[in-house]
């Protein structure tokens, strides 16, 4: 017989190699309680939490919690079902409403995760002799959609309006075309320039996704993300989103103007083949949205919070991912894993977890500490961050000198 | 379009990837040869779309795995 798991065998060599080091496990961090959208105890010890897309802070809000309670006792733990068949309950109505209402938008389909948003909304839109064109530093679950749909995959540099252009144009003008971009790119924190791409897409007749999963609730005048803040409303055909980051729950959605976008309801299997979320967790996400479209004071905070954080790391010396703090993601480059791992492992020794993110999740050759700021992190707390992070490089160096 | 002269060129855009400096050919592997990971992969194709104004589809890629499939792949997308 053959093993079909030895195919693995490299993957479990270099994993037992990092922890032979004598590190904490990366991949293996268990937060025993978690006390607050940025505290939590790991290996026994209060840690602030830097690294969740807990970006609004929402997890803890008292009409949260109290709206996931109240449709726990009154529907049960579980839908049980597909949205099509039995697994539809008024907190999922309410909630599809409520992205109608923060987006402005005619429809409003929900999923089960991001994931699953993007892995339906891609692999259906998109068919057999259609077109995807995508940025290359698109996120797993827009590659894996691509990967379950019949479309033909090209592929652009990244945030390359040029590279776009040239590809959109090599394409067979009447072929149907759909040009995929994020709003946030989550590894490095930079924003795209949704702008000049969506012209380029119109300019070539393509249809536009955008996946503003990073951006919900602090970019654009109602938080709809970065393509609003760039007055690209009428422009976009399809924004995807999850509530597994400023909305503080699981879940993931897609909104539309477009007049047929309801019929992917019947025909989009990462929609229809799977259970619905549960009914408490649509209350949550429901109430967070709601929220959400009032919440000027964390937006600020949170903007505050992430440009000081840029800040008081590039004065004390790390090599930022960005020049400038562009989103919430404050990404710090290092040479290569076996330093990322080790400087990773001392932040957890001092209280401070964030991200190790390496390829194929990263761009070719880079390695991040990646820090997600959230709204409800203060301004001391971000003092406390940077000089946790100097003592953590300290004490690597003490480590290394010994 | 003529083949020799692709593969000559694709010769010279697979050098710089070429990290051991092993000696190219027909049969070289891009995987087992190369090594080269799916992230160098993209540059690769990259350089080779704005070489020949071609798109490369991801789909057609698993089914690349030497340089001589490689400079078949472009002369036929070439056309
Ligand atoms: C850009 C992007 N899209 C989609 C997702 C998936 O979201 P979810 O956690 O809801 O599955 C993520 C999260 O990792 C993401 O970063």
């Amino acid at each position: 017989m053959t093993d079909l798991l030895s195919k693995f065998d490299p993957y479990i060599a270099e994993h037992k190699g990092l922890l032979d080091t004598g590190v904490n496990d990366p991949f293996g961090v268990v937060m025993t309680k978690v006390l607050s959208p940025t505290r939590a105890v790991i290996n026994g010890r209060e840690t602030i939490l830097v690294g969740t897309y807990n970006y609004m802070g929402m997890t803890f809000d008292e009409d949260v919690i109290a709206a996931g309670k109240k449709a726990l006792e009154e529907f049960g733990a579980g839908s049980t079902g597909s949205r099509v068949l039995n697994g539809t309950f008024a907190p999922h109505i309410a909630v599809e409403q409520a992205l109608k209402d923060f987006y402005g938008t005619k429809s409003a389909i929900v999923f089960s995760t991001g994931y699953q948003a993007n892995l339906g909304m891609v692999s259906t839109l998109a068919g057999k002799g259609d077109y995807i064109v995508l940025d290359a530093d698109s996120h797993a679950s827009i590659y894996d959609g691509c990967k379950l749909g019949n479309a033909e995959v090209v592929r652009f540099r990244h945030n390359n309006v040029e590279d776009l252009d040239k590809r959109l144009g090599r394409l067979p003008a009447e072929a149907g075309k759909l040009v995929i971009l994020e709003g946030v790119y989550s590894m490095l924190g930079d924003i795209a320039p949704l702008t000049e791409m969506v012209a380029v897409a119109k300019k070539h007749n393509a249809m536009t996704l955008v996946d503003e999963a990073h951006a919900m609730g602090f970019f654009g005048k109602h938080g709809r993300g970065v393509y609003e803040e760039q007055g690209l409303e009428s422009e976009v055909d399809f924004v995807v989103g999850t509530f597994s980051k400023s909305v503080g729950t699981v879940g993931g959605f897609a909104v539309s103007n477009h007049p047929k976008f309801e019929i992917l309801r019947l025909v989009c299997n990462p929609y229809r083949f799977t259970a619905s979320l549960p009914p408490a967790v649509a209350a949550t996400a429901e109430a967070s949205i709601r929220k959400l479209m009032t919440a000027q004071a964390k937006r600020d905070n949170l903007w505050a919070v992430s440009r000081k954080l840029h800040a008081g790391l590039k004065a004390a010396g790390f090599r930022m991912a960005t020049e400038t703090p562009e989103s919430a993601i404050i990404a710090v480059l290092l040479p290569d894993q076996v330093s990322t791992v080790a400087m990773w492992h001392q932040l957890l020794e001092h209280g401070i977890y964030c991200n190790m993110s390496r390829p194929p999740a990263t761009p070719a050759g880079i390695f991040l500490l990646r820090c997600s700021l959230s709204a409800a992190h203060t301004l001391a707390d971000v003092d406390v961050i940077v000089s946790r992070f100097v003592q953590a490089r300290e004490s690597l160096a003490t480590m290394k000198a010994a | 379009m003529d083949r020799a002269p692709v593969y000559a060129r694709l010769l010279e855009l697979i050098e710089p990837f070429n990290k051991k400096g092993i000696a190219l050919a027909e049969a070289t592997s891009f995987a087992d040869d190369l090594e080269l990971d799916s992230l160098t992969v993209m540059d690769l194709v990259a350089n080779i779309e704005d070489e020949w104004d071609i798109n490369m589809p991801l789909n057609i890629l698993p089914d690349l795995e030497t340089i001589g499939q490689l400079a078949d792949a472009v002369v036929k997308l070439k056309g």
